[in-house]
């Protein structure tokens, strides 16, 4: 099927079976910063914005994406550069393989959210899993970047 | 004069963090050729069966299938997948495909295709005729058991580890020093309890994977995501049968590892494809099959028995491990070794024993994970000594303070050891003041149908493999100065290409940016035994200071040559070459330059380092647990962790490998739990069943350090990187029980163990 959409603010047409989840259409159309870590909706490794929002691209269809906007670590270079900053002045990115999709559903927080105390990030973050680092430099870097925030940077 | 930039102790940022966190294609998927064959494999039903025949017909005619392998199409060659120094002490039990399948997930055929939709066709479509066998499922009755695991003749051990396949086998074996059973009945207060651990999978993100090809010289490339590049070059070549020559191995960024991915995995798959069909093949577990057939800790049940004075001193120490290593025996003669020898030795004892059998079953291989058996060892000592205390009537932490290693000690339970570097007393004070525990020992009641109680554990491990782990660097100096510093160490995550870097930047008086970490690529990687045995900040480290020496005396000679003086005259600054009593000088960037043209020796060292030691970092873990009286359910509110890792390299890096392998020994504590079918499957195939903690899972953690200074390692440093999942299990259980008074010796300690355990009592 062919599927119309706007990948990192560029428009595009793709060809995708039905079948073929948006996780995989992504790193078809070169997007590898997504990454998938257990196929069953579990881990958060697989965040992509759609239409804002952060959805797991392993449990969306390609098919879904047709008419919407789609956003990639990719398409948040300067996000990512500075919000992982942060994560890396802790140490915290550790293998780096789950980043991506944290760093993904973190900027979804902070476009929600301005000042989200510890509790909140927690809970917002929950379905991001990471076995390197036990989360406590993640909560220390996302505390510390909503602070520099606060500040007008 | 400026002060000089130090790297060693200072939280340095890791050299492939910027690419890490804005996502680039650095890892084996990410680098895998697009027109690559995909590989998957065909896996038993059965927990232990023989294929009668496979019948092809139907999946070869899948449009875009190029290829399936059986049994009749491998090597009748065994070998391992363990990861090990050569010769492996794991004994040769595998083929790449065998005709008896021996647990349910083992390897029956090998399909690739041009798609994945072909492959999966194809698999679909393989009709194989099982004569089912009866199986070995539980591991108390392996030993001696009529049914074999492995029956067949060219099974082998290559060193004497006690193996037996004719009895199931896989190692055994005893130690000890002086007579316990003496000691024991002359003690005021014996104790025997049974401990029994699950067999935890790694869960690193990024699951098994590997891509192979054909380069132009027709040798076989593997890229794979392995702490073990030198080990996975000797195994494939073993397990192809083709010459060591054909293979070279490649590590790109690795998406974890914790010692999974110290077992050649993934990688026999896809290269004997490539070698099959001379085409780029690439093999991607998914998580059910990482879950299944992969290489998780060894289950082991743990008997300790032991006995004091009621003075509070602890007299003996005597420690039985049954270890199941499942159906192939990677790992399972070594990690059950630190089940006794890095547990016994935190207590001072008048004798100990240890006696271990590691047995065949027809479950999922073992392998290595973090703590490799020292974890399993660590909660049974751990527990019994809380448990001693208990009816001694002593607070726990005093018990500890009276018995544990101190630094001077002879360890006659780690090889008799001295233990020169020891801050573990420090460790205890420090944590003891951070959890605030004479306030809150033994438990609280919270007033609200809840009680909160405390739990204390210490550990201990290894850094490296004594007189057989090997670290190798070689470091060169390029145009305009900079260095090039090759590795055979594998940074899986964890941050050796940077610490290692940082060590060199101070050997080497200059900046980090000027060291350029290059590894790891067997055609050109000095041979390093990879990175596991929590080696490679003390080990590499030490080669990397060693080789960095040479270095400078290379340089310093190079300018003594372009200088026409005497090379004892020079001092070397990180720039410049100089006499300090004198005015001849030459800058780095200069030699850097010179020796482009004209020259006849490289500016390089290398060097290579073994240790006959292997200090242990010690630490003291200290847990605060919720329960809820009426349901069970346990909460950790706080966990309070204290290193000795000797010097700290990075504290950063130091600090979240803590919190990492926390959070790793609190899922194995409270979470993680394995459990399978009558038939041999496993319940737990997937992230939504086997529970790793989430953020909203592991409580607060905190943690801190008390450096000892280690006289053998570089800058003092000791390891750090396994150490920090041992004291989870055996504090929560302790804390658990101050709260609830349940005894949970088997884990996970769940809430439905502790709800039955508070009904027993009512």
């Amino acid at each position: 099927m062919k599927i119309q959409f706007v990948l990192n603010g560029k428009k595009i047409t793709a060809e995708a079976e039905p079948s073929t989840t948006l996780y995989t259409f992504l790193r078809d159309l070169g997007c590898l910063s997504v990454k998938c870590g257990c196929e069953t909706a579990n881990c958060g490794l697989c965040t992509v914005l759609l239409d804002g929002k952060s959805v797991l691209s392993c449990s969306v269809l390609a098919g879904r994406v047709d008419g919407s906007e789609v956003c990639t670590l990719e398409g948040l270079q300067q996000e990512a550069e500075e919000l992982g900053g942060f994560l890396a002045a802790e140490g915290g990115e550790q293998c780096g393989f789950c980043s991506p999709g944290f760093l993904m559903n973190a900027i979804a927080m902070l476009r929600e959210w301005k000042e989200p105390d510890e509790e909140s990030i927690k809970e917002y973050m929950a379905g991001n899993l990471c076995r390197c680092s036990g989360y406590m430099s993640q909560l220390r870097a996302l505390t510390k970047y909503v602070a520099y925030k606060k500040e007008g940077h | 004069m400026e002060k000089k930039k130090r790297y060693v102790n200072a939280p340095v940022v890791k050299k492939d963090a910027k690419a890490l966190v804005t996502g680039k294609p650095v890892y084996t998927d990410d680098l895998a050729p697009k027109n690559c064959l995909i590989v998957k494999v065909l896996r038993s039903p059965h927990a232990n069966a023989w294929i009668e025949s496979i019948d092809q017909k139907a999946a070869l005619r899948v449009p875009g299938l190029r290829c399936i392998l059986t049994w009749e199409d491998v090597p009748n060659k065994r070998f391992t997948m363990a990861g090990q120094t050569y010769p492996e002490a794991s004994p040769y039990d595998r083929l790449i495909l065998d005709r008896q399948v021996r647990f349910v997930g083992d390897a029956v055929a090998i399909v690739a295709g041009e798609n994945e939709a072909a492959v999966d066709r194809a698999l679909a479509l393989l009709k194989v005729n099982y004569r089912v066998l009866d199986a070995v499922l539980d591991f108390r009755t392996a030993k001696d058991n009529p049914i074999l695991v492995h029956p067949e003749e060219n099974w082998h051990a290559l060193c004497p580890v006690g193996a037996d396949n004719k009895r199931n086998l896989c190692a055994c074996g005893e130690s000890g020093d002086g007579d316990v059973e003496a000691v024991l009945r002359s003690c005021d207060y014996t104790i025997e309890r049974t401990y029994h651990t699950l067999a935890n999978q790694q869960t690193m993100m990024e699951t098994f994977r590997t891509f192979t090809y054909l380069d132009t010289y027709g040798r076989l490339n593997v890229v794979s995501s392995t702490q073990v590049p030198f080990h996975a070059r000797r195994i494939l070549a073993h397990a192809l049968d083709i010459p060591k020559s054909k293979i070279r191995v490649i590590k790109p960024r690795i998406g974890g590892g914790f010692g999974a991915k110290q077992t050649v995995v993934s990688e026999v798959y896809p290269a004997i494809v490539t070698m099959k069909t001379g085409l780029a093949a690439k093999m991607i577990y998914s998580r059910y099959e990482s879950q299944i057939a992969s290489s998780p800790r060894h289950e082991m049940e743990i008997t300790v028995r032991a006995g004091a004075d009621a003075d509070g001193r602890l007299r003996a120490l005597d420690v039985y491990t049954l270890s199941n290593t499942g159906a192939f025996g990677e790992h399972g003669p070594t990690t059950v070794g630190l089940s006794g020898h890095k547990s016994i030795p935190l207590y001072r004892t008048e004798a100990h024993r240890f006696r271990y059998d590691v047995v065949y079953t027809n479950r999922m291989s073992s392998g290595a994970y973090r703590g490799y058996g020292a974890t399993q060892g660590i909660f049974a000592v751990e527990s019994i000594i809380n448990e001693l205390a208990e009816q001694m009537g002593m607070d726990p932490v005093a018990f500890r303070e009276k018995n544990m290693v101190r630094e001077g000690d002879i360890m006659p339970a780690y090889y008799n050891e001295k233990s020169n570097s020891c801050a573990l007393d420090r460790c205890l004070a420090r944590a003891k003041e951070m959890m605030n525990w004479e306030e809150k020992y033994p438990a609280r009641d919270m007033g609200n149908g809840k009680v909160r109680g405390v739990g204390v554990a210490l550990a201990m491990q290894g850094s490296a493999i004594s007189k057989v782990d090997v670290g190798s660097v070689s470091i060169k100096v390029n145009d305009d100065g900079f260095y090039t510093l090759m590795i055979g160490a594998s940074d899986m995550g964890t941050g050796c290409d940077t610490i290692l870097a940082q060590m060199a930047a101070d050997c080497l008086d200059c900046d980090i940016d000027e060291i350029v970490v290059h590894g790891t690529d067997t055609d050109i990687s000095p041979y390093d035994s990879g990175s596991y045995a929590s080696s490679t900040t003390y080990l590499t480290g030490m080669a990397v200071v060693q080789a960095c020496e040479k270095l400078r005396e290379n340089i310093i000679a190079k300018a003594a040559q372009y200088l026409d003086c005497k090379k004892e005259t020079l001092e070397f600054d990180g720039k410049k070459v100089y006499q300090p009593e004198g005015d001849k000088e030459i800058t780095l960037l200069d030699i850097g330059n010179r020796i482009m043209c004209n020259n006849e020796d490289d500016l390089t060292a290398s060097a290579t380092h073994s240790s006959p030691v292997s200090p242990p970092p010690f630490m003291v873990g200290m847990a605060e647990v919720e329960v809820d009286k009426e349901t069970g359910q346990a909460e950790l509110i706080d966990y309070v962790a204290v290193v000795d890792c000797g010097t700290v390299v990075n504290p950063n890096l130091a600090r979240v490998q803590t919190e990492g392998g926390l959070a790793q020994g609190i899922g194995m504590a409270l979470y993680e739990d394995v459990t399978y079918s009558a038939a041999g499957q496993m319940y737990q195939n997937s992230l939504m069943q086997y529970k790793i903690p989430s953020r909203l899972d592991v409580g607060r953690i905190r943690v801190d350090f008390e450096s000892s200074y280690e006289p053998t390692g570089p800058f003092g440093a000791k390891s750090i990187g396994e150490i920090v999942i041992n004291t989870p299990s055996p504090a929560i259980a302790q804390a658990v029980y101050h709260a609830s008074h349940v005894r949970v010796r088997e884990l996970p300690i769940t809430a439905e163990k502790i709800f039955f355990g508070m009904q027993e009592q009512k």
